[in-house]
């Protein structure tokens, strides 16, 4: 019995760079992960952080398998996941779960929030499918009445929650949150951060949570894994990351954050 | 405050429908100044900077007010004049580097030809204008770039690129409309360090439209704090973070998260106090209406 | 800001007019031997180039003139309508069927499906489209279904390259992600998100088709390649109308207008029902 959720080896992946391919042959790789190790513990929140093209969404994808890393390997709860086929994950998908940075492009427009929420427990044959979709509405502090609207008619912060509910509703035990609340007000942001910190904690979820932001992580996680350029320059417990952080890149994120404070000495 | 640069007296705006975008926004920038708009999505910001601009949406229409440019109403010069009047005192800091410039043409050229077209610069005086622009926003090589096209930039050199032209006609006023919303956290350092030097460099006031408190305090020297299109607070930076006076702008920056904060709960902005601003709101607009 | 639901919408007059006209030529087509003053072959060599009702020498019965051989213009019209819409409901929707089918299957699975259907499309759009369908009726003989064959055959493409467009850009979506992690296989995908979201540019293209569709196949009798001579087609009676235009220009001039309302018709029919096809406008 191993308490370790994820185990990630040596993970590489890549991407056709469709920009350089030349006229003839095959286009040119471009490498994205550079061989990634780092254990997620279960129970655990770990953030992960990173600026643009430092390859942070992409890991997130990889380890709930949207993309096929080209070597390595990822374990899930003492399972090598690395290379199944969509038909071989399907059972264990149900397990782990993906809320989007985007709620607006990650709800199909044409379907009612209900049918959103439902859509994935009929998939998995899931029982009392009504009654569960008015619990996960519960749970993200929506009222049940939104079962019938359409996600446009709902605000940002409303269209995150249905992403959370339908995410809980599988009941999954590791939840990877990308980015969710990139694109919210500060007022709703804090309120979603709230809410997902109290379902951690309730449902006794693992969560794994991509980020830009700094402040976003240390609120929310209890270890952080910084990466760039496709690789991970420091792995640590939150307060030590703060307190001491080891890599230069890491200094330089701390101090790149700017404290709603104007005497901060910052530029 | 009479020797304000640009002076917005109870500017109201609604949509076709009549819903208000901008319920009587008064404000003050004075020449050099840096003030910051500050709110959610929603509460018209952005929409000051474009009606000075005269850049609304065709929705949009403004009801009543005055925008008072150099003891000039703008609101009754005709359209035409109106751009001339802003083209040459004004520019611009769009939000999005990547949209924000032609993406089939050459750098050199959509710096250059504003100064050419519209403020009738000799077209040697706006090169070597933006060449020495280019090296001044430090951008290497500048000869190089000016001949490159967007997309062979990063965002960040695309952003530096705008800022520069933002400076080509040596404006009075530059409204930075969100600049570093799309760009990483230490890139966003970079530009904003780029921005304020600039401006005080070149004495620019500026108009800094924003939905983050951390870069209002590090940027501006006064703010307005908008919720639904009403400014609830205007006030200047260090009274405002050593304690708002108005409680939406206190529960705003309650939520705003702070690293050096222990780890634990977010303050979100309690329903109460959403509710006690609308009812503001609300009894404002009556008031309004009552008056006219 | 999330309680504003906005009313339906009423259909509006576009959608009112164009269903209105293609009604009417529905019904006038299945209750033509009914309805039809004339029988639309006799020919009346004494009731030649008759004027319609309102000129002076018009005959009762003849509400639209006769043609050079006394055929009743109106009759024919009216018979004329059957092959039209035939026409643009079978070639428009098997048009429909095969190009949409394809360019979803090439956009939504990439890789050699997609490498092999782009190709085809590239191929087929370089053939000059009517001369490729008077070839294609040259082989297959004249006929109805030749006629059928031969829209569907050069106009698949149009319906592909469109719905692999669309396909694609839904494909990056993230709900076409989610739906993965859900544990929704690629043909649930494909089916359940992916189609409901590209259907308003089916439908607005299928009418669009339908209303093409008509025009071709007018094409193809004009130049005497539809159905066999003696049936009244729409294009056969402007071939013909043209050639006496300056003795009895009513029978170029009304086979025309019915074309050009049917044509307009299903065009604006396609645009009125884009909008109630959208989840946001709706």
């Amino acid at each position: 019995m191993s308490n370790l959720l994820y185990q990630v080896r040596d993970l590489h992946l890549s991407f056709a760079d469709m920009a350089h391919k030349p006229l003839i042959g095959a286009a040119p790789r471009l490498q994205v992960l550079k061989g990634l190790n780092f254990d997620i513990p279960q129970g655990s929140i770990v953030g992960i952080v990173g600026g643009s093209g430092s390859g942070k969404s992409t890991l997130g994808r990889a380890l709930v398998r949207l993309l096929e890393p080209d070597s390595g390997s990822i374990h899930f709860d003492g399972r090598d996941i690395t290379h199944l086929s969509e038909d071989e994950l399907r059972p264990t998908r149900r397990r782990f779960q993906m809320i989007f940075q985007d709620p607006m492009s990650s709800l199909n427009p044409r379907r009612r929030v209900g049918g959103i929420i439902a859509g994935p427990m009929r998939l998995h044959g899931l029982d009392r499918i009504s009654a569960r979709v008015d619990d996960a509405l519960d749970h993200v502090g929506l009222p049940r009445d939104f079962r019938s609207r359409y996600p446009h008619e709902l605000s940002g912060g409303q269209r995150q929650r249905v992403g959370i509910a339908r995410a809980i509703a599988l009941e999954p035990e590791f939840i990877l949150a990308d980015e969710i609340v990139s694109g919210l007000d500060v007022s709703s942001q804090a309120q979603v951060l709230n809410l997902l910190e109290d379902l951690v904690r309730d449902l006794g979820l693992t969560l794994a949570f991509i980020s830009h932001d700094l402040s976003v992580i240390r609120r929310l996680c209890s270890r952080i894994i910084v990466m760039q350029h496709g690789r991970i320059v420091e792995n640590a417990a939150t307060p030590e990351l703060f307190e001491a952080p080891l890599a230069e890149y890491t200094r330089e994120l701390i101090a790149a954050i700017p404290l709603p404070d104007p005497d901060q000495v910052w530029f | 405050m009479s020797n304000a640069f640009l002076k917005i007296r109870n500017l109201s705006a609604q949509l076709h429908d009549g819903t208000p975008i901008l319920r009587a926004v008064s404000l003050n920038l004075n020449p050099g100044e840096v003030h910051g708009l500050v709110g959610e999505s929603g509460a018209g910001k952005s929409m000051i900077g474009k009606a000075v601009l005269g850049t609304l949406p065709h929705a949009i229409k403004i009801t009543s007010g005055e925008i008072w440019l150099d003891g000039e109403n703008l609101l009754t010069l005709p359209t035409a004049i109106w751009r001339k009047r802003i083209g040459a005192r004004a520019a611009l800091i769009p939000q999005d580097p990547l949209t924000a410039l032609n993406p089939s043409r050459r750098i050199g050229p959509q710096i250059t030809n504003r100064l050419v077209d519209i403020l009738g610069w000799r077209r040697a005086d706006a090169q070597t204008r933006a060449l020495d622009l280019l090296a001044e926003v430090h951008i290497p090589d500048p000869e190089r770039v000016m001949r490159a096209y967007p997309h062979e930039l990063s965002g960040g050199m695309r952003q530096r690129i705008l800022i520069a032209s933002a400076f080509a006609a040596e404006p009075d006023m530059i409204i930075a409309d969100e600049p570093t919303t799309a760009l990483d956290v230490v890139v966003q350092k970079q530009i904003l360090h780029l921005i304020r030097d600039m401006q005080q460099r070149h004495g620019t006031a500026l108009l800094f439209v924003t939905h983050d408190l951390g870069v209002v305090s590090k940027t501006c020297q006064s703010l307005s704090i908008l919720y639904a299109g009403r400014v609830v607070e205007e006030t200047d930076i260090h009274s405002f973070f050593n304690g708002p006076a108005h409680a939406y702008s206190a529960a705003l920056l309650a939520a705003t998260p702070k690293y050096t904060a222990p780890t634990g709960s977010l303050k979100p902005v309690p329903q109460s106090v959403i509710d006690a601003v609308q009812g503001e709101i609300a009894a404002f607009d009556r008031l309004g209406r009552g008056g006219a | 800001m999330g309680d504003a639901r906005a009313p339906r919408r009423p259909l509006g007059l576009r959608l009112w007019l164009s269903g209105g006209w293609l009604t009417l030529l529905v019904l006038a087509a299945i209750l033509a031997p009914w309805i039809s003053p004339q029988d639309p072959l006799a020919q009346d060599l004494f009731a030649g180039r008759l004027p319609p009702f309102w000129q002076a020498g018009a005959e009762p019965g003849y509400w639209l003139g006769t043609d050079s051989l006394g055929r009743d213009v109106l009759t024919r019209i009216t018979y004329g309508a059957q092959v039209a819409l035939v026409v643009a409901l079978v070639a428009g929707t098997a048009t429909c069927l095969v190009g949409a089918t394809l360019g979803l299957i090439a956009g939504y699975y990439r890789g050699w499906v997609d490498l092999v259907v782009s190709r085809l499309i590239e191929i087929w759009m370089a053939f000059p489209p009517v001369l490729f369908a008077i070839l294609l009726i040259a082989v297959l003989g004249p006929g109805l279904w030749s006629i059928v064959i031969a829209i569907v055959v050069i106009d698949w493409t149009r319906f592909a390259r469109v719905v692999r467009a669309e396909a694609m850009s839904q494909s990056a979506m993230d709900y076409v992600a989610s739906a993965q992690v859900a544990g929704r296989g690629r043909m649930g995908i494909m089916l359940a998100e992916i189609l409901p979201n590209v259907m308003a540019t089916i439908v607005t293209m299928l009418t669009l088709e339908m209303g093409i569709a008509v025009i071709i196949e007018a094409i193809l009798s004009f130049v005497n390649l539809s159905i066999s001579t003696d049936f009244p087609t729409w294009g056969g009676m402007i071939s013909e109308g043209r050639l006496s235009v300056h003795q009895a220009w009513w029978v170029l001039v009304f086979p025309l207008i019915a074309l050009f309302l049917t044509v307009l018709s299903f065009s604006q029919l396609g645009e009125g029902l884009k909008d109630r096809f959208d989840p946001v406008l709706r």
